[in-house]
């Protein structure tokens, strides 16, 4: 009697024991199937991130192989951190970053919420407003560099034709020179976001608010606007990694100069692996501006994140209130 | 509350004309409800009331007033969308309150308002939750409970009832008509549902493609139909259309067709006899048949039973006459074998004749 409750009891768990293994099979699936992309993803991204991290810690020549140069440990990024011309160019960045970011969303979301609507010639006007993207960033820069050229370029001559004084754009305002650049090529790319968030936002709800007495500024900051946020965040955040690594515009319109008023971070790299030859040093810095644009990718999404719970925390509250 | 007159409003959206001249009196605490099939324009014609479309042609008053120049908000009215239209990123008691706090009401006010309609619709506990995370009712109490707090004069729904499941329509359908007892406004109601029209309105107005067809108490429509379109949209089941001809026999008025020959009596045999075209589309409404083995012929239609469907006490079978198919209410205690050719007496007021031709009813 006991040995067959025994019997049945064993064949049960051994029957529960496939099952489990049927189980854990059918959730490893899905990672089956990943693993090819997931291999390819980790060499392709993996490696060579790894080996410039791997070179940072090295003293290390163009003319030698990783493995000839010598070990340094921490030497570059300690060097960096008390290098001014380092420090100078990082200040640059962060304030290049900062402006060309800023006016960037403000005037496209501004131009987004201006174009929204449907009156005849809007669609060819809106295509007209993308173009500046669509050029390529070294034609943009030589552009640029011939309208502010100081005699012969398009603004200086404007300016002396109304009798006013002229401007020394590449000289002594040569960082808002470029920043201006910036925002005339990379403003478009908010304004064609902005302007698809807007377009998808629902229609019925504006008219709830239109009804509700809303005026047009009124849609815009309590209704528009805030169903908007979770796409400008996003976009927002998407240039700002791209103004951290902006170079070629740069580059064509002032090398830098005069002195390191426009030398932004990736310049800087860009000269001390060629110029200076001091490869260890570039793969440094490289990683302090990979460093910042991580922590500035992980404070918004903890952000957004903090946001979300103390929405669910209210709510909770709430409903324990009542 | 404003008294409204849409005075032959047209609405053309470029080349294509939509709505035909709409002329419509609403009196005060009206509840009128606009009906007609998908596309009608029943929305439009809303719509241009609120302001959200514009107006083509003519004029709507309210009060006395033109207002198709007014925006929206000068129009002091509140709407439920069809979609409900709630501002997703605010919770309940913000979107009830909207309106208000862009008025800049002071906040003692406002939070008693927002408690008082959401005591009124049931939504109290759910006062700090998002839209997104209500059930599709509860959503649509807050839509009403957001026009409710507006206090407006004229209360515009556009089938706020129709994203709902079958239960909870019934249901909100019986407190709507509650709520419109107890509020005093001027409401308009957008439907394709006929049983909602004619459990809420005062007043129905049927529409079909663009023109009114009939208005009137949901009485007079359902009794006095002035055509085949309208008599054939309201009630449930719909009326039975059997094309006939009308026949002096003896000095009395017949009208005969495919299988029957019914007797006209009193009014209806004057205004047949006086009809000129003798080509009638004669209409019964299947809860008119009364299922009598001893009804005489003249007064009776013979029908073939095909398909019996069963509703609870009542059946409703589906029977041939002639060619044309007949429907037929019918206490289900009586079984009824499929087959079987059974007699129904018509009464005399069940009788409803329509020109072939205009489809307009015979009077
Ligand atoms: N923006 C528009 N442009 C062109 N035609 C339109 C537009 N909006 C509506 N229409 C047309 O106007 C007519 C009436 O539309 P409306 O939305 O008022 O119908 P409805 O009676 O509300 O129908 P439903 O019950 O399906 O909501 C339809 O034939 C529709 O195709
Ligand atoms: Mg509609």
């Amino acid at each position: 009697m006991a040995d067959a409750a025994l019997t049945t009891s064993s064949s049960s768990t051994a029957r529960q024991a496939q099952r489990n293994r049927a189980l854990s099979l059918n959730r490893l699936t899905p990672y089956m199937f990943m693993a090819p992309a997931v291999f390819i993803m980790a060499i392709a991204l993996l490696y060579p991130l790894g080996y410039m991290v791997w070179g940072s810690f090295r003293d290390w020549d163009p003319s030698q192989t990783i493995g000839e140069a010598e070990f340094v440990g921490l030497k570059n990024y300690i060097t960096l951190w008390g290098d001014p011309n380092f420090r100078e160019s990082l200040w640059v960045t962060l304030k290049f970053a900062f402006f060309v970011v800023t006016f960037e969303m403000v005037i496209g979301v501004g131009l987004a919420l201006l174009l929204d609507r449907n009156i005849r010639g809007m669609s060819a006007l809106r295509t007209m407003f993308i173009l500046p993207m669509m050029i390529a960033p070294v034609v943009v820069g030589l552009m640029w560099r011939y309208m502010y050229h100081p005699t012969v370029g398009t603004f200086n001559r404007t300016l002396d034709g109304l009798g006013l004084p002229t401007v020394d754009w590449l000289g002594q305002h040569a960082l808002m020179s470029v920043i201006i650049a910036d925002i005339w090529q990379w403003t478009p790319f908010i304004f064609i976001l902005a302007l698809a968030a807007l377009q998808s936002l629902p229609r019925s709800a504006l008219e709830a608010a239109r009804i509700d007495g809303a005026t047009a500024w009124q849609q815009i900051w309590y209704i528009k606007l805030p169903l908007m946020l979770p796409v400008l965040i996003v976009t927002g955040l998407l240039r700002l990694i791209d103004a951290f690594k902006v170079l070629e515009v740069i580059l064509v319109m002032t090398e830098g100069g005069p002195g390191l008023s426009t030398e932004i971070l990736a310049l800087r790299i860009s000269r001390t692996a060629t110029e200076f030859r001091e490869l260890g040093v570039a793969a440094a810095m490289s990683n302090y501006l990979l460093l910042l644009l991580l922590a500035l990718t992980m404070g918004m999404f903890a952000f957004t994140r903090w946001q979300e719970a103390r929405a669910a925390r209210v709510r909770m509250a709430a409903e324990e209130d009542s | 509350m404003p008294s409204i007159h849409l005075d032959n409003l047209v609405k053309r959206y470029g080349e294509v004309e939509v709505l035909h001249g709409i002329e419509l009196e609403m009196a005060d605490n009206e509840f009128t409800v606009l009906v007609g099939p998908s596309g009608c324009g029943k929305s439009t014609t809303l719509r241009m009331i609120a302001g959200l479309e514009t107006v083509s042609d003519r004029e709507i008053w309210v009060g006395g007033e033109p207002v198709s120049h007014l925006e929206p908000k000068e129009r002091d009215l509140a709407m439920v969308f069809q979609d409900y239209a709630l501002y997703p990123h605010m919770n309940v008691a913000q979107n009830i309150s909207f309106a208000l706090r862009l008025q800049r009401r002071p906040k003692p006010e406002i939070d008693q308002k927002v408690r008082e309609v959401a005591d009124m619709v049931g939504l109290t506990e759910f006062l700090h939750r998002k839209p997104g995370a209500l059930s599709g009712g509860q959503r649509q109490r807050v839509a009403m409970a957001r026009a409710l707090a507006k206090d407006s004069g004229i209360f515009l729904f556009d089938e706020p009832l129709s994203n709902l499941d079958a239960k909870l329509r019934g249901q909100m359908r019986a407190e709507l008509a509650l709520m419109s007892q107890r509020v005093e406004k001027n409401m308009i109601y957008v439907t394709h549902d006929q049983i909602e029209a004619m459990t809420l309105a005062d007043r129905i107005v049927v529409m079909h493609g663009g023109y009114i067809q009939q208005q009137g108490s949901p009485e007079d429509l359902f009794k006095r139909p002035v055509n085949k379109f309208v008599a054939g949209f309201l009630g449930s089941p719909p009326m039975n259309f059997l094309d006939g001809e009308i026949e002096e026999r003896d000095g009395r008025a017949f009208v005969v067709g495919d299988g029957f020959a019914l007797a006209l009596e009193g009014e209806a045999a004057a205004s047949a006899k006086g009809h000129s075209d003798r080509q009638v589309t004669l209409g019964i409404r299947p809860s008119d048949l009364r299922h009598d083995a001893d009804a005489p012929p003249e007064a009776a239609l013979s029908l073939d039973v095909m398909v019996s469907e069963y509703i609870g006490s009542q059946s409703v079978l589906l029977c041939e006459c002639g060619g044309a198919k007949v429907m037929v209410e019918m206490n289900s205690e009586n079984r009824v074998g499929l087959g079987q050719t059974l007699n129904f007496a018509v009464s005399g007021r069940g009788i409803h004749l329509f020109d072939r031709k205009s489809e307009a009813a015979i009077h």
